[in-house]
């Protein structure tokens, strides 16, 4: 398959799933169990998709103080869950990496 | 006219649709230092793996989601089947289905085009926008869809400027500069707020160890079965609890 089809398939898979419930709304209900799956997606997937760039940024388990990610990200942690600012985080973690390493 | 101290949202006059538009890309605003960064090294990532300037470009338009372009490039570049890449695709993206939902109610009166649009204008970062604002209680004017269209407009202009100097740069752009960690840190700003209670901290618990003990799967497929690991434990425990 081209790149192109492959660029296409992901953008209509993506452009209906964003508009899914919008489209619905008024004409099709869905299952109560549904809605209660997909609250758990955001935190499933981006957890599993950044744990890894902290604990194995090269690869490899790297679980020590001078993993200036692992700190950094966990600095973020704290600072996301006092503010709720993606800017603060931001901010902040970039701070501590920076410091850090 | 009597002195009024304080208006409440009720008694202020509603904002125009240009004054909506404004608010939403002020809103935006702030996200954009995660975004811009973020839109440079993507650019630069997609052609270090293969990528020709002209797909990386469409790309932001086509899919526009960062974080699942970062990962059709890596897989694209680690030469992974398409099945794979679509279905990992669509599973990160996943979670714009809830996006949805929370928008559905807000715009169910507006004309298809519109709908058509905020769909295609749905992210992480303009769904942030959107629910601060509904948040603060100010969201009850009728030109709020403006709003919405302002702050999801301002995030896919940068995006695609972003991308398109990241794809101009390509390797000029210094590779000690740790740019790539706007990504975990835009997502840690996103996913520990939602950690509210103790299901979405198993969740979070079982996709994040799931993810580092498959790592080493080819694909990135261990990305894919944590994530629906996380979710069927988050399925199993609040259903115990209802």
């Amino acid at each position: 398959m081209s790149v192109w089809w492959l660029i296409v398939l992901c953008g209509v898979v993506t452009f209906a799933i964003r508009l899914s419930f919008i489209a619905a709304e008024g004409k099709v209900t869905f299952p109560p169990g549904f809605r209660r799956l997909l609250t758990f997606v955001p935190v499933a997937t981006l957890t599993a998709l950044v744990i890894p760039d902290l604990l194995m940024p090269q690869g490899t388990w790297w679980l020590a103080w001078d993993n200036a990610r692992l700190i950094a990200g966990l600095a973020a942690v704290a600072i996301a869950a006092t503010t709720r600012s993606v800017l603060w985080t931001l901010a902040g973690g970039f701070v501590v990496l920076g410091v850090w390493s | 006219m009597h002195p009024q101290t304080s208006l409440s949202p009720i008694d202020r006059p509603p904002l125009s649709a240009f004054q909506e538009f404004q608010a939403g890309l002020l809103g935006v605003a702030p996200l954009l230092i995660g975004v811009i960064p973020f839109g440079m090294i993507y650019g630069a990532l997609a052609l270090s793996q293969g990528l020709s300037p002209a797909a990386a470009l469409a790309m932001s338009s086509i899919l526009f989601a960062g974080s699942a372009q970062f990962l059709f490039c890596q897989l694209f570049g680690a030469g992974a089947p398409a099945l794979v890449t679509v279905a990992e695709v669509s599973l990160l993206n996943l979670r714009h289905a809830l996006y949805s939902a929370a928008l559905a109610p807000h715009i169910a009166q507006l004309p298809r085009r519109w709908k058509l649009a905020l769909a295609y204008l749905l992210t992480d970062e303009a769904y942030a926008t959107i629910a601060r604002r509904e948040a603060s209680g100010e969201a009850c004017g009728p030109y709020r869809h403006w709003f919405y269209l302002g702050a999801g407009l301002g995030l896919w202009g940068s995006w695609q400027l972003s991308t398109a100097l990241g794809v101009l740069l390509g390797a000029r752009l210094p590779t000690d500069w740790p740019l790539d960690f706007a990504l975990p840190l835009t997502f840690i700003a996103i996913v520990v707020p939602l950690i509210r209670n103790r299901t979405m901290l198993a969740v979070a618990a079982v996709s994040g160890i799931a993810a580092l003990l498959l790592a080493g799967l080819s694909f990135k497929l261990g990305l894919l079965v944590a994530a629906l690991a996380g979710m069927a434990v988050g399925w199993r425990l609040a259903g115990s609890a209802a």
